[in-house]
């Protein structure tokens, strides 16, 4: 089922926790929601879900506008953050709940609420766990059996509110595999919300950020890691440093002097420059912008350094081969390959 | 051996510690003392006067015992305390149910007034309550007349006593539920709903098996509170004998009557009533203590 979200709003007090929020999704495809926390991003989940009402806007299943819609009525699967087991039930039974509450005539006869579940438990890989309840589980089992009780009711859509949240490092990527694989299986439209952006690139079909209620970017992992539409964008996903530069003529300065990248698009006046550590190259003294080796630290595969440059110092910092053999102290040049630079004071700034 | 000099080499003797103490912990002397005052004590207030009461109950033998309980007025005075009771403790459970859930699971204006209202009866004298049922019912009282009209007796009757009976245990129910249903937040009624169920539903599958030993351990406290309550329902019960005395208040009479035996052996009556609670109440505190709030809290 498709879903479309447009001109959603939802205030909370004073600042609005979604503002103006448009979304579509395509259906059988696999959603992030990513932001920080406060971003309004599980607000817009809930929002989908019914569980939370919206002061403005439209949420479409479909083509109907399900914004009057109950919860119950939207039929939607909703994988809780602490999974919101029912714990006084055995895993069975927390699965066969919404096939067991439904009115006798879409209630299933109880043998096939047994093979239902059974086949579901299979799908989770957890076909031993039937007669546990949810409090012997692991956090990772619970987890399933949260999604194995949502796929129960075969919804329209899968929502999971930072289904790995809670979860230790290595289960959380086994999870996460595992979790593609069902989708892709089953086929179910689904969006989760997370704050873990290599979660999101890695799992999501398309990623869309929110920061601060807004809508930032809707795009594919490529799309927001290599083309980021907004400032907050670029330094909210992986690792980036800006500096203060002024744009003139379409000439990017720093202290008066003309950086050579190029001529940049974008209205004359106080701007940043964003980089990735990885786009930033090292060349001799006098060539390109030059800096000043303020820190050199080890990082995986790579070091990185902390390069000062311009009259106030600014720090940037640029990953460099290990054998390049340079120390700290040491004046360099430095190359910008690829860079962003956003206008200061725009509504986009951060 | 060559190996056990090179372990003695790598772990060099040390200075044999003292004995160790904990810091927080008192001296075996003080420690015995403490807790001989505090079992003087107990034995002294509680578990004394409790013995005298079986004691002088079973002061004429077993037969003058159950002899004395064989009054008609001491019967209809249990009679009417297990209907009040009857009545008071499911309304109770309602009410506490109903506020419980109110306070946990939503957000209005005026809570915390709410929350200090529940706590209302237990600061309040008992028969301070009962004096303000009789000012708004009783004869002379706002609503005498009406009720006189209607041919409805409140004060002097069953409906003042289960009126004040509700007055005094309303707290029971709702204190041990709030926190509880407070801690429980309210995510798993949302995965109920989510699911496709019901409000009413979600309440009898999810909501209340979930508070389901803290309800009873409540409904215990308050059965007990109900059954053993003096004052509120002394000043609207008007002492009827064999019709608006409930046990306590039978227990008084006979006393005042110096028929002693007979008060002492209601009063029995009454204590074991309290110590079957109470032995009930420590049962479920050991078997689902994780599921009750009181036991963390007390």
């Amino acid at each position: 089922m498709d879903l479309k979200i447009r001109h959603v709003r939802k205030d909370y007090g004073v600042f609005p926790a979604l503002n103006d929020v448009s979304l579509d999704i395509r259906s059988g495809e696999l959603v992030a929601l990513l932001g920080p926390s406060g971003s309004g991003k599980t607000t817009l989940l809930r929002a989908i879900a019914g569980l939370e009402t919206i002061d403005d806007g439209e949420i479409l299943f479909g083509d109907e506008d399900a914004v009057g819609w109950s919860v119950q009525e939207r039929n939607v699967g909703f994988v809780f953050q602490h999974y919101a087991l029912f714990r006084h039930m055995k895993v069975f039974d927390n699965i066969a709940f919404g096939l067991r509450v439904r009115d006798r005539s879409r209630r299933p006869a109880e043998a096939d609420i047994r093979k239902k579940v059974t086949g579901l438990l299979e799908l989770v890989q957890l076909p031993d766990l039937a007669n546990r309840y949810p409090a012997q589980l692991s956090g990772g089992q619970r987890q399933r059996v949260a999604l194995a009780r949502a796929l129960a009711i075969e919804p329209q859509l899968l929502l999971l509110d930072e289904p790995f949240g809670a979860l230790d490092a290595q289960v959380r990527k086994d999870l996460r595999r595992w979790l593609r694989q069902i989708h892709d299986e089953t086929g179910h439209t689904t969006v989760f919300v997370t704050h873990d952006q290599e979660e999101a690139l890695e799992l999501a079909d398309r990623v869309a950020v929110l920061h601060k209620g807004k809508l930032q970017q809707v795009g594919t992992p490529d799309d927001i890691y290599d083309r980021p539409a907004t400032p907050f964008v670029y330094s909210f996903i992986g690792d980036s440093s800006s500096l203060p530069i002024h744009v003139r003529k379409g000439e990017a300065l720093l202290d008066q002097t003309v950086i050579p990248v190029g001529s940049v698009s974008g209205p004359d006046g106080e701007a940043r420059l964003h980089i990735r550590p990885q786009d930033i190259s090292l060349q001799a003294v006098g060539q390109g912008v030059q800096g000043r080796i303020a820190l050199l630290r080890r990082n995986g595969a790579f070091r990185r350094a902390d390069i000062e440059i311009g009259a106030d110092r600014t720090l940037i910092e640029a990953q460099i081969p290990p054998h390049l053999e340079v120390s700290e102290g040491d004046q360099v040049g430095i190359h910008f390959e690829r860079f962003a630079i956003y206008p200061s004071g725009s509504r986009q700034s951060i | 051996m060559p190996t056990d000099l090179a372990i003695a080499a790598l772990s060099p003797a040390r200075p044999k510690p003292a004995l160790f103490t904990s810091p927080v912990t008192e001296a075996p002397i003080t420690r015995a003392l403490v807790i001989a005052v505090s079992l003087a004590f107990l034995a002294a207030v509680l578990l004394l006067p409790l013995l005298a009461v079986f004691t002088e109950a079973f002061r004429g033998g077993v037969a003058k015992y159950f002899e004395s309980l064989d009054d008609p007025d001491t019967w209809s005075a249990i009679k009417l305390t297990l209907i009040v009771t009857a009545i008071a403790v499911p309304l109770n459970v309602v009410f506490g149910l109903a506020a419980s859930w109110a306070i946990a699971k939503f957000d209005f204006r005026g809570k915390s007034i709410m929350v200090t209202l529940i706590d209302l009866p237990f600061s309040v004298s008992p028969v301070v309550s009962g004096m303000c049922y009789v000012l708004l019912f009783g004869a002379q009282g706002y609503f005498g007349k009406y009720l006189d009209s209607i041919n409805l007796q409140i004060i002097f009757a069953t409906p003042g006593l289960v009126l004040a009976t509700i007055f005094v245990t309303f707290p029971f129910v709702a204190r041990e539920l709030i926190p509880l249903m407070q801690e429980q937040g309210s995510t798993e009624e949302e995965a109920a709903l989510s699911l496709g169920a019901g409000g009413w539903r979600t309440f009898w599958s999810v909501t209340l098996p979930n508070v389901r030993w803290a309800l009873l351990y409540g409904v215990l406290l308050s059965n007990a509170r109900a059954m053993g309550e003096f004052g509120a329902v002394s000043v609207v019960s008007g002492h009827l004998r064999g019709l608006t005395n409930t046990v306590p208040l039978q227990v008084e009479i006979l006393y005042n009557d110096y028929n002693f035996v007979a008060a002492f052996a209601v009063a029995s009556v009454l204590a074991s009533l309290g110590l079957v609670t109470l032995v009930i109440k420590s049962g479920l505190e050991w078997r689902f203590a994780d599921q009750l709030s009181a036991s963390r809290r007390r």
